[in-house]
């Protein structure tokens, strides 16, 4: 009895101690910043890295999402005589919460994973450690630079994973089940809000980005360095963040859209 | 004339300045694990020193903290001078760029090609024109004998070769010192002849101080001045080479003919082979 309770304490103390590193290399990451000023190439050969990379994943996804919600939407709202609503329910749906959450967690599965393996490997490599000798700070050289580029590359992502979407929505609604295409773009145009719509899906994007990138770099950079301890980080960079995002959703969103 | 003394604080008289390295009454643990019990340690400049031992008796994290990497429960590590663990982070990091090492792996940047991985320290902390960086790496791979080999990624060179480069980037900085990782560990013996001529003539011709921790004797004893023997948290010995091989020391002599049992026991810590057999503990 004892040895469990001793078992839970231990791994209670880990748990403690691990978010304990996690947030000082936060901070380390944020301080990181005065050195990347001067080299914005770091910062745009990341973008690349992992915003242009994961284009293709968020264009085909975003448009499969769009054509769903509005042959389902359809449905509904026919039932309604409500259906030349349908760009609206769709460019609400999108830009409120599946254009942030759905691109978070492709991002996570994307992106993270990708974040997570390279990082790990450099430690098992003994790439970080080389670094360190060379008098070179592999949080600013290597962490700061990818997290500002999941930091600004997660709203861009999200913003075109909405487009997309609402491009996917018009073919299956106005192209495929007839409705009128002058109600469906002037009813979105009238109804979605700048900032009570886009600008609060822009703020959850920058926090699901803040999240996605910190869970990848960390689960990288204390992974024990091992091809198992990379693989268990790289797993559970997909399922923390994951779960991160969809907790955070719930927490936004009932601070922005409840009463 | 160098002599042996198997403990207290070294006193090789090789050289008249003051070590370039000074470890005192070194004390490193890891969990439960004790890795050095109260080693001293100097390192005498423009010297190639070995640190010999058994596998597992903590010659990589001598290496480490020499070069500030882990932290000493007790004990200093004086490096020209400075005390590693009292410097603050700028300072440290201004000290490790008069400090090469080369890891076991060779640590290469394995994104970038071989010159940009002997480029990287020139890039980051000189601001010298790219003209200048492409001669001083054309240079330094001469060196290694790897000039050609300047456009080929770290995944396409062999073991022997990555360590190399290694070596040409450690170097890149013209540092005081370098630190060398098992560098023969893996090798051919063409690999291995290769990389203990460099160490040496690297050695001799930039003037350099070489920390060799390795296993491998033979090679090792040919090309190092100094050797310490490490074992058990200690330095059980400390000479030439020539004074180790005639070592009265049971584990210096089981250590340099590479006796499979004596002081080091061929078998991990274990209870008896009959109270293994006949415990249940683990049978299902």
């Amino acid at each position: 009895m004892l040895d469990i309770l001793a078992s839970f304490g231990r791994k209670g103390l880990e748990a403690f101690e691990r978010l304990g590193r996690g947030h000082l290399l936060f901070l380390q990451i944020l301080a990181g910043i005065t050195s990347l000023l001067p080299r914005p190439g770091l910062l745009v050969a990341q973008m690349h890295s992992i915003g242009v990379r994961t284009i293709t994943i968020i264009v085909v996804s975003g448009l499969f999402v769009g054509m769903v919600l509005s042959l389902q939407g359809y449905y509904v709202l026919s039932q309604f005589a409500a259906e030349d609503s349908l760009g609206v329910m769709v460019a609400a749906s999108l830009v409120r919460e599946l254009g942030p959450v759905v691109t978070a967690l492709l991002f996570a599965g994307r992106a993270g994973s990708a974040l997570t393996a390279e990082i790990g490997l450099m430690k098992a490599t003994e790439q970080l450690s080389g670094l360190e000798m060379m008098a070179v700070d592999p949080v600013r050289r290597i962490l700061t630079p990818r997290f500002f580029a999941g930091f600004i590359s997660m709203p861009l992502l999200a913003a075109l994973f909405s487009a997309v979407g609402v491009i996917g929505g018009y073919f299956v609604g106005v192209g495929l089940l007839g409705v009128d295409e002058g109600a469906f773009w002037s009813q979105m145009q009238a109804k979605i809000d700048w900032d009570g719509d886009v600008i609060n899906g822009v703020i959850k994007s920058l926090v699901f980005g803040v999240i996605c990138t910190w869970i990848a770099l960390f689960q990288g950079y204390d992974t024990l360095p091992t091809s198992t301890g990379v693989s268990r980080s790289t797993t559970r960079t997909v399922v923390h963040s994951a779960l991160a995002v969809l907790v955070l959703d719930f927490v936004l969103t009932a601070l922005m859209f409840g009463d | 004339m160098a002599r042996i003394y198997k403990l207290g604080p070294p006193r090789f008289t090789v050289s008249q300045n003051p070590p370039l390295i000074k470890i005192r009454d070194l004390h490193f643990s890891r969990g439960d694990r004790v890795i050095f019990d109260g080693v001293d340690i100097d390192i005498p400049r423009g010297k190639v020193t070995a640190i010999m031992g058994p596998s597992g008796t903590g010659k990589t994290t001598l290496l480490k903290l020499i070069g500030g990497q882990l932290r000493p429960s007790r004990g200093t590590i004086e490096v020209d001078g400075l005390n590693v663990h009292a410097l603050s982070r700028k300072a440290l990091f201004k000290l490790r760029m008069r400090m090469g090492m080369l890891f076991q792996t060779g640590a290469l940047l394995t994104d970038l090609t071989v010159y940009d991985n002997v480029a990287y320290p020139l890039r980051e902390h000189t601001d010298l024109p790219e003209s200048m960086i492409r001669r001083l790496v054309l240079m330094k791979l001469e060196a290694v004998g790897l000039r050609g080999a300047r456009d080929l990624l770290p995944s396409a060179l062999s073991g022997g070769m990555a360590r190399r480069v290694a070596l040409a980037r450690a170097i890149s900085l013209d540092p005081m010192m370098v630190m060398y990782d098992e560098p023969f560990t893996g090798q051919d013996p063409i690999s291995m002849g290769v990389l203990a001529q460099l160490v040496r003539r690297l050695n001799d011709a930039v003037g350099l101080t070489s920390i060799l921790v390795s296993h491998d004797v033979e090679e090792t004893s040919a090309i190092s001045d100094l050797v310490y023997v490490i074992n058990g948290g200690k330095v059980i010995e400390q000479g030439t080479p020539n004074e180790l091989a005639n070592s009265s020391s049971a584990s210096v002599r089981q250590f340099m003919s590479g006796l499979p049992d004596g002081p080091v026991g061929f078998h991990y810590d274990a209870p008896t082979l009959d109270e293994d057999l006949l415990s249940m503990r683990g049978a299902s």
